[in-house]
């Protein structure tokens, strides 16, 4: 081997390693920020959750006590968002992959509304949901004001995820489909949606995870009342909301704020890890016996 | 064999499937008193402005198989994806022309196009067995062309398993993920799942052209054991394969960036005396 070509070579070993390196380092500073996110809320936090802490009421503005109501408004809103935005969700997903042409007027400018409503400030779908579902609806500051006005939010990343995992199913499926004679119907139900499970339920994490971490939007239709909830039309306080009421408001609550948290954290892992794991073994079964 | 499906568009009830024949069948001579199924008369199909295939005038027979070779382009695959009326499922894709299968004129607007595409199977070149179990692939299209009952869906699961071979590979994992399957047992799923709907006609887009030699050879067998039951209809590029299989075979050809017919003809003469200078050059390799 010549010099020159020799020298080529360890020079691109040399941009290799390098490489390799920067994409670990990357890598790691993405997990090592989640761990340290963690570590604090857990150093901090870990010392106050107790099975108390997750049934109580919450006493003395929320420095003392737990966040039980606060905990069952959070999952009721929550409920109220997945119900309203799921079966929409996924028929304007739909619509948009299966029924429409990818460069028809009416699909590129649902898709074009879609793409601005998810980078609508929170804020902003606040004095929305304020607007049309408290006043206009005559909702007031309750539950289902919060959970509509969450879903309205979810919408956006749950249709555009749902769009592309149905995109992504081979066209072989459609053609066989098709070809048996199946019903566009039959053809969704029995093949394309299950093969798209995955992303689906990717999509509607997303959407549920945007919807746990807001607080913005739930100010205003939602609202403050720490009480347990006796329905939907009841005001109740999301986690996320309290958490920030805690730490921006109550002078002495940081502790309670971190415990909440923990909570908020580790309520989105255990959705998250549920609902992967149940699409995983729905998968499973669909092949295994049905 | 067992009438799972009472209702029929291809065929008056009374003269359903009368004329077929069965038995052993050599490349070449026909299969039987050549009988027209399908009619295509000057058939033309479109993409957008662009004609893929124009003025195909041609009869293909009942329970014989007949195929369709020509280089890559020349409209093949739209011929057949117009038979079973896939190509309504491309957007901006125009027929014209006529198509009548038995009784049935196919570009009639009204048409019960499901109906159409259960008696007018198709197999792709890619297996596409659906991510269900290997009972389920099958079962699925039976259940929503509605047979319900247990015993008729296993008894058709199995008749059908057995006539494309694979019953006894798969018997004792039948509820098993089909994409563990390898790709010739998939393709023969595919073939499977397709009979189970006691079709009249089958059109196979290079049904072999995936697979390796050895599952290629048993998926063309299979295919060979077709004729008499079924009339079959299929593209492909293997010039031996359609020799050793077919009956009839038509010759496309690209002419001025169009698909034509250029002949057809029983397998034998295509081969052996082709009429047309075109065939000649292309069944010796000279061209194309």
């Amino acid at each position: 081997m010549s010099e020159a070509a020799s020298l080529a070579v360890s020079r691109d070993r040399t941009l290799d390693r390098l490489m390799g390196l920067a994409v670990y380092a990357s890598a790691l500073l993405v997990a090592g920020t989640f761990l340290w996110l963690l570590g604090d809320l857990l150093w901090h936090g870990a010392g106050r959750l107790s099975w108390s802490f997750l049934v109580s009421v919450p006493t003395n503005a929320g420095r003392a006590g737990g966040i039980g109501p606060i905990l069952v408004s959070t999952l009721l809103i929550l409920g109220v968002a997945v119900a309203a935005a799921v079966p929409l969700g996924l028929a304007t997903a739909v619509l948009l992959a299966e029924f429409l042409e990818r460069r028809s007027l009416f699909g590129r400018f649902v898709g074009l509304s879609l793409d601005v409503l998810a980078g609508v400030p929170s804020i902003v779908f606040g004095l929305f949901g304020n607007a049309f579902f408290c006043i206009f609806l005559g909702l007031g500051f309750s539950i289902l004001s919060g959970g509509l006005t969450l879903a309205c939010m979810a919408l956006p990343i749950l249709i555009r995820t749902a769009e592309a995992s149905l995109r992504a199913v081979p066209d072989d499926w459609r053609l066989g489909c098709a070809a048996l004679g199946l019903s566009r119907a039959a053809a969704l139900r029995h093949v394309l949606l299950p093969a798209a499970s995955s992303g689906l339920m990717a999509g509607l994490m997303l959407g549920i995870g945007r919807a746990m971490a807001e607080t913005a939007a739930l100010i205003f239709t939602s609202g403050y009342v720490d009480r347990m909830p006796s329905s939907l039309l009841d005001s109740g306080r999301a986690l996320s909301l309290h958490i920030y009421d805690l730490s921006m408001n109550v002078a002495g609550g940081d502790a309670n704020a971190y415990a909440s948290a923990l909570v908020l954290i580790g309520l989105l892992i255990l959705i998250n890890g549920t609902s992967l794991w149940l699409a995983e073994r729905w998968l499973n079964q669909r092949i295994l016996t049905l | 064999m067992t009438q799972a499906f009472d209702r029929h568009i291809l065929f008056l009830p009374q003269t359903n499937g009368d004329a077929y024949t069965l038995g052993p069948l050599q490349s070449g001579p026909p299969c039987c008193v050549p009988e027209p199924l399908i009619r295509v008369k000057d058939l033309s199909v479109h993409y957008g402005d662009h004609p893929a295939l124009e003025h195909v005038t041609l009869d293909i027979y009942k329970g014989c198989i007949t195929a369709l070779i020509g280089p890559s382009g020349c409209g093949k695959t739209s011929f057949l994806c117009a038979l079973n009326r896939l190509t309504d499922l491309i957007s901006g894709c125009r027929v014209e022309g006529g198509i009548r299968i038995g009784i049935q004129d196919v570009l009639d607007p009204r048409l019960d196009v499901p109906a159409l595409r259960r008696e007018v199977g198709m197999i792709f070149q890619k297996p596409n067995p659906f991510s269900l179990s290997i009972r389920r692939n099958i079962e699925m299209p039976l259940k929503e062309h509605g047979m319900r009952k247990r015993a008729e869906l296993d008894e058709t699961v199995e008749r059908v398993l057995i006539d494309v071979g694979l019953w006894a590979e798969v018997k004792d994992r039948l509820d098993r993920s089909a994409l563990a399957l390898s790709g010739g047992q998939q393709q023969r799923l595919c073939i499977a799942r397709a009979l189970a709907l006691e079709p009249a006609v089958l059109l196979m887009d290079e049904p072999c052209s995936a697979l390796d030699p050895l599952s290629s050879g048993v998926v063309e067998d299979l295919i060979g054991r077709l004729r008499g039951r079924y009339t079959v209809v299929i593209v492909t590029h293997n010039l031996a394969q359609a020799r050793r299989i077919a009956n009839y075979a038509a010759f496309f050809w690209l002419h001025e960036r169009v698909g034509t017919l250029i002949e057809f003809g029983q397998c034998r003469q295509i081969f052996e005396a082709p009429a047309h200078g075109l065939t000649a050059a292309y069944v010796n390799g000279a061209k194309g």
